[in-house]
Order: C-alpha cells, then sequence, then structure tokens
C-alpha cells in the first residue's frame, strides 16, 4: 500500500509539484524579496532603531554648588556612555521649560554648597528628575543615574574606611552588558518563521483555490494530500535560508554568541519550521479567499506571537488568562528554546518539555490540516 | 457499456436546499460520441460537469463515467478523465512548455508519449512555447488548455465552456479540433450557452434551470418543430413586436436577429397571413416562411416547458 499513501513523495508527480511552487515564487520577484529580504530588516530595525537600550540620553544640569566637587561629578557624568549633557541651566524654573522642549530625558540638581556639605557633613544630596511620560526610559535613566554617583561616591571615600557599608554586587549572567538584541533575535526568529511559513503556505494554497488550478489537481491522479505537502516544501527550504541569514546577521553584525550547539538550534528551528508550516496548511483548509488566509494568519497567528511569546511582554507579568492562553502560542515554546540553547548555552536534558510541546502541536496541527483537506470542491 | 450515465441526479445549493441546480437530471453518452450540453448561463451545467468529475457530491441519483461510480471510485475516474473548466486555469506565470510538462508529469505520462494526439493543437501554440500562458490570447490559451487536458489521453473529455469569450474563428476552429479528437475515439461532453454550436455535435441535451428539455440530434431536435415559423421585419421593430403580441392569434413573437420569429396558433397559408398581418399592425411588414433553427426550438421549448 506504499503507493497509496499521501507520504509516498519518491515520485516524479511530487518532485514536478516542487519544481513549479519554486518556479511560482523565483518569478515572483518581488515576494521573493520580501520573504528574503524582511529578516535582514526586522534584524537591522529590531538591532539598531528600536532599542530600548539608553545610549547618550541628553541631559540638563543645574549647578547651585559651582565648586570643585560639583564640576567634577558633572565630568563624571558626561564622561559616562549614558549622558550626554546637552545643556546647563541657571534656575530651578528653567527645568520644566527644557523637559517640554522635549529634548532632555533627565535633570540633575546639585544642591549650594555640595562640596562643602561633603566635606564637612560626609553628606550631600543631588535631585535627579525625570521624564516620566515613558516610565521605563525614566526608570532606567535614574538607575543608570544612581550608579554614577555611586561610582563618584567609591572614588572620593577610597582612602577612608566607611563603617557599614553595604555594596551590592550585580552580575547580569547571559547577557553582562544588558544587550536588548539577546532578546529580539529569537523573537525575530519566531515571528519570521511564522509569518513566512504559516501565512505564505496558506495564502499560496487558496491562490490554486481562487485560480481554479485546485479544481484541475482534484481531477488528477495527484493525491490532495501530496499537493498540500509539495506546496510547503520550497517554504521549508525558504525558511532555512532566512535562518541562517538571521543566525549570521546576529553573530557577526548584533555580536549575540550562539553559546549551545547550533546543530540542536537548527533542529528546533526546522521543528518550529514544521508547526508553522501545518499551521498554514490547516488556515488553508479552511480560508476560501487569499484575503480570508492572510487575516487568519496575522490576527490569529503574527499578535499572538507578538503579544504573548514573552517576546515583546513578558508572561510572568500577564493576568492568569492571558498566561493559560500563551500556552498555546507555538512561537512561546520555540522563543523558550532559542533562548536557552542560544543564549544560555543549555543542551537537550534542558528543553526537552518544550520539544516535546512542540512536536505534538506539529503532529496535531499536520493530521487535522490532511484530515481538513477537502478532495471535492465543496 | 456507456461512456457516461447520469441517473436521476438532483443537486441543490444552500442550507436549506432552496436552490436547485439540477432538477432530476437523466441521459447516456455513448463511447465515441461528441456530446453538447446546451444551455443558458445558470442552467446547471457547470454543476453536472462538477459532479461528473468527482468535484461535487449530488444530493441523489447515480452516475458512472467509463463505467465507474462517481462517488465511490472516484480516483478512477481522476485518472482517467480530462477536464476543462469554464474558467482559465492553468498557471500564468509558468510558460506554454512549463504547463504542459507539468500537467504531462502529474498524470504519470510525458509530452512526447503522446504528442500525436495533440499534435495539431500544440502545434499552433508551439512558437510561443516560452511565453508565459497568462500572457497568451484568449484563442491561445483555449488551445493550450485543451492541450494540458488531452496530454495523458483520457477516455471522455468534458469541457466547460470552452468557447466562451473566444472569438468566431477561434471558435470554429477548437470545434474543427473537437471532431478531429472524436476521430481519435475519445467520448466528448461538451457545454455551451452557444446556440449555434449545438448543430456541431452529434447529440444535444438541451438544458434550461436545472431540468433537461429535450435530447436528440441536431437534426431531430429540428424536425420536432412541427409549426410554421415566420419571420416578419418592418421599419419599427418595436412597435411591430409590441402589437403583434397582443393578438389572440399569435403563439409566439420574439426578436431573432434583423427579424422577428414569429408563430401562430392555426396554420394559415401566405396570402391569408398577409391580410391579417394588414389589419393586425399600421407597419408595412416583410414577410418569409424559414426554416426553424436550434434557438427555434429551444425557446419553443422553454415556453412550453
Amino acid at each position: 500500500m506504499k503507493h497509496n499513501s499521501p507520504f509516498s513523495i519518491f515520485n516524479f508527480q511530487f518532485w514536478a509539484f516542487v519544481k513549479k511552487e519554486f518556479f511560482h515564487i523565483w518569478r515572483d520577484k518581488r515576494t521573493m524579496f520580501i520573504l528574503l529580504g524582511m529578516p535582514v530588516v526586522q534584524i537591522v530595525i529590531f538591532g539598531f532603531a528600536l532599542t530600548n537600550e539608553v545610549k547618550n540620553s541628553q541631559i540638563a544640569v543645574l549647578d547651585n554648588a559651582k565648586d570643585i566637587a560639583s564640576a567634577s561629578f558633572i565630568a563624571e557624568l558626561d564622561a559616562s556612555r549614558y549622558f550626554e549633557i546637552e545643556k546647563n541651566l541657571y534656575s530651578y524654573n528653567e527645568i520644566e521649560a527644557e523637559f517640554k522642549k522635549g529634548k532632555i530625558k533627565l535633570a540633575v540638581v546639585i544642591p549650594q554648597h555640595f562640596g562643602e556639605d561633603l566635606q564637612h557633613f560626609n553628606k550631600a544630596q543631588v535631585q535627579l528628575v525625570a521624564d516620566a511620560s515613558d516610565p521605563n526610559t525614566a526608570n532606567q535613566l535614574t538607575n543608570y543615574a544612581t550608579a554614577v554617583i555611586m561610582d563618584y561616591q567609591k572614588r572620593i571615600t577610597n582612602d577612608r574606611k566607611l563603617p557599614y557599608t553595604i555594596h551590592t554586587e550585580i552580575r547580569n549572567l547571559y547577557n553582562p552588558q544588558l544587550k536588548g538584541a539577546y532578546n529580539f533575535v529569537p523573537g525575530v526568529m519566531a515571528m519570521v518563521l511564522l509569518l513566512v511559513c504559516t501565512m505564505m503556505t496558506a495564502i499560496t494554497i487558496v491562490k490554486e483555490k481562487e485560480m481554479g488550478t485546485m479544481e484541475i489537481m482534484l481531477v488528477s491522479p495527484m493525491k490532495p494530500q501530496m499537493v498540500v505537502i509539495a506546496k510547503a516544501i520550497p517554504y521549508l527550504v525558504l525558511s532555512a535560508v532566512n535562518i541562517s541569514s538571521i543566525l549570521l546577521l546576529s553573530r557577526f553584525v548584533l555580536e549575540v554568541p550562539i553559546n549551545g550547539s547550533l546543530l540542536l538550534l537548527v533542529f528546533e528551528s526546522i521543528l518550529f519550521t514544521l508547526v508553522s508550516l501545518s499551521l498554514g496548511l490547516l488556515i488553508s483548509s479552511g480560508a476560501e479567499s487569499q484575503q480570508t488566509a492572510m487575516f487568519i494568519s496575522l490576527i490569529g497567528m503574527f499578535l499572538p506571537t507578538i503579544m504573548l511569546s514573552g517576546f515583546m511582554f513578558p508572561i510572568e507579568n500577564m493576568p492568569l488568562p492571558l498566561r493559560v492562553i500563551s500556552n498555546i502560542v507555538p512561537a512561546k515554546w520555540y522563543y523558550a528554546i532559542v533562548k536557552s540553547v542560544m543564549i544560555k548555552g543549555i543542551g537537550l536534558h534542558a528543553i526537552w518539555k518544550e520539544t516535546l510541546i512542540l512536536t505534538g502541536m506539529m503532529l496535531f496541527f499536520l493530521t487535522l490540516a490532511i484530515k481538513k483537506f477537502k478532495i471535492r470542491l465543496a | 457499456m456507456s461512456a457516461v450515465v447520469v441517473e436521476n441526479i438532483i443537486k441543490t445549493y444552500g442550507k436549506k436546499k432552496e436552490v436547485t441546480a439540477l432538477n432530476n437530471i437523466s441521459f447516456e453518452v455513448k463511447p465515441g460520441e461528441l456530446y453538447g450540453i446546451i444551455g443558458p448561463d445558470g442552467a446547471g451545467k457547470t454543476s453536472l460537469f462538477r459532479i461528473l468529475t468527482t468535484l461535487l457530491l449530488a444530493d441523489s441519483g447515480k452516475a458512472t463515467v467509463d463505467g465507474f461510480d462517481v462517488v465511490k471510485d472516484y480516483k478512477e475516474i481522476r485518472k482517467r478523465v480530462g477536464y476543462m473548466p469554464g474558467k482559465f486555469s492553468l498557471y500564468p506565470d509558468l510558460s506554454v512548455e512549463e504547463n504542459l510538462n507539468f500537467f504531462a508529469t502529474i498524470f504519470n505520462t510525458t509530452v512526447h508519449g503522446n504528442y500525436d494526439l495533440i499534435k495539431d493543437i500544440y502545434q499552433q501554440i508551439e512558437p510561443f512555447k516560452n511565453r508565459r500562458a497568462g500572457k497568451l490570447s484568449g484563442g491561445m490559451k483555449q488551445k493550450l488548455a485543451l492541450s494540458c487536458a488531452l496530454i495523458h489521453r483520457p477516455s471522455v473529455l468534458f469541457l466547460d465552456e470552452p468557447t466562451t469569450g473566444v472569438d468566431a474563428v477561434s471558435r470554429k476552429e477548437f470545434w474543427e479540433m473537437l471532431k478531429r479528437l472524436k476521430e481519435q475515439g475519445i467520448t466528448i461532453l461538451v457545454s455551451t450557452p452557444y446556440m449555434d454550436e449545438a448543430g456541431l455535435c452529434d447529440k444535444v441535451a438541451l438544458i434550461q434551470t436545472g431540468k433537461i428539455l429535450s435530447i436528440n440530434t441536431p437534426h431531430g431536435i429540428v424536425d420536432d418543430f412541427k409549426k410554421p415559423l415566420w419571420a416578419v421585419k418592418s421599419a419599427n421593430m418595436l412597435h411591430l413586436l409590441n402589437q403583434l403580441k397582443e393578438k389572440e392569434e399569435v403563439e409566439d413573437i420574439y426578436p431573432f436577429g434583423e427579424y422577428h420569429h414569429l408563430i401562430l396558433k392555426s396554420q394559415l397559408s401566405k396570402e391569408s397571413l398577409e391580410q391579417w398581418i394588414r389589419n393586425s399592425t399600421t407597419e408595412n411588414v416583410q414577410l418569409q416562411m424559414v426554416r426553424p433553427d436550434i434557438e427555434d426550438c429551444f425557446i419553443s421549448l422553454m415556453k412550453n416547458y
């Protein structure tokens, strides 16, 4: 019965179909360019433009002391790579006016007698005024500024031993520089694979229905399931190209190391690609027009991937219902896997659960897609 | 054994089966016959073809193609029939040659193997074999689609409105090709809304709103038209039509080319008819007796049904 199995793929019909599918992709240069260019553009955009890291933030300084101590403190601030002093202010009232102009994100106020206070009372105050209309940035900036102040304090108290001081020593494991790339590279991989595989397979199968070529395909000895699987093959290849370009870019341009096994990472990516392809096939069996297929893929797949995979927003902070729903988003598991393998460098023993879940999802979606595939028109 | 047998096929659409596409259809096609299904748009032609090519399931009734049941043995039928849907359904971004090769391969054959069958047709488009199918003219698309439907030497060929939207010359050529294919022993079922094409078939079934009005040879259908048919013409055709429509003696009158075709309830000689017309209308009327064609028969069958 080997001949009747939908998976008997080693025949001419099947490969003729795959070849034809490659022609479709190759001859639609615009779409091909988008599919292959998208991961590159996304990596570049996320890597250089859409970063939430704080670098060279412009700040204003109101120095009421104007003594040696305040001057060296300001120099220290300016020297840090986080800050750039945009303006020196002369009165407290100017601060708000500056914030309203929108150029500065933080104002540092040094009180009168800053140096004297330090010397005589061993104690001085510095006020940090932050623009909290963007709370995350405000929070980060005040943290960085505090760190700079601590450094400064450490330096001037170097020769003197203070009684009872607690030093917090922070070590950021796996990502010592707190680079955003460590977070978004796995996210972009999930997003690109899902977009290429799910949306494109769904659209191309529905396109055959719309064009009427599916009608001819059905009235042929070609097994309907084979039509579907043959359509998925070129997208598997495209995804392999995309995975490589993302990994190369992130390794050599964004300098995100691949700490774990590359083989394991590729294997897991192919597994996720297969999950996405099966999802695309499933969508295509239900949708009747290319628009419907695109909407289902975008709303049903793409948005949950961005929202609920943990890539944009941490899942731990979500209310319980969303946390439960996030479990059925395949990208969540893939995202966790890529982070573990790529960033933390751990092996299969730590991610076997996620791998198993993805495998289960793939089998479930694929079975459903083949079962639901219509062997007739209605 | 008949090539196609259709018995009491009923097909409805809609949740409450409110639209009846095929209403108890039965007919039979002999091997090697060129069989025409003639009817206007919405008559149910495409539904019928889709049921016979196993693409749709009928609500009730039975049909076989080449001896195989369209429901139970759909896989067998899909291997041996050729189907050309009404809409141009080849890959527009593949070239003529690539389309043909592709269809040959998925039917487990090669272009070379059955080249003699499509030679006459394919030779006409061969100069354009590297052109993308989407860039072909309507007539050439048709030829390519026919070549693709024939490439596996089907035993029964289903052509759903193959000449709709094709110019008059290409239509004529197309029918000549069908005649040659018939000589090769292929049974052909062809549907068309054009009455003038009915005469080119061996046998025709006239179909209207899901019902078969008549099955006969083209000659037989015309011979069944018993009443004398008159062609009338005047300077103001619309006025003439409206005036004669009112008359009690008129069974039917309808515009037909540059004439109106007129059928009377009673037999009249030409002289008495002329007299009657002069009494009935203010128009100056030309009058002659004509031989009915398929369209007249169809109109009369439709009215009497």
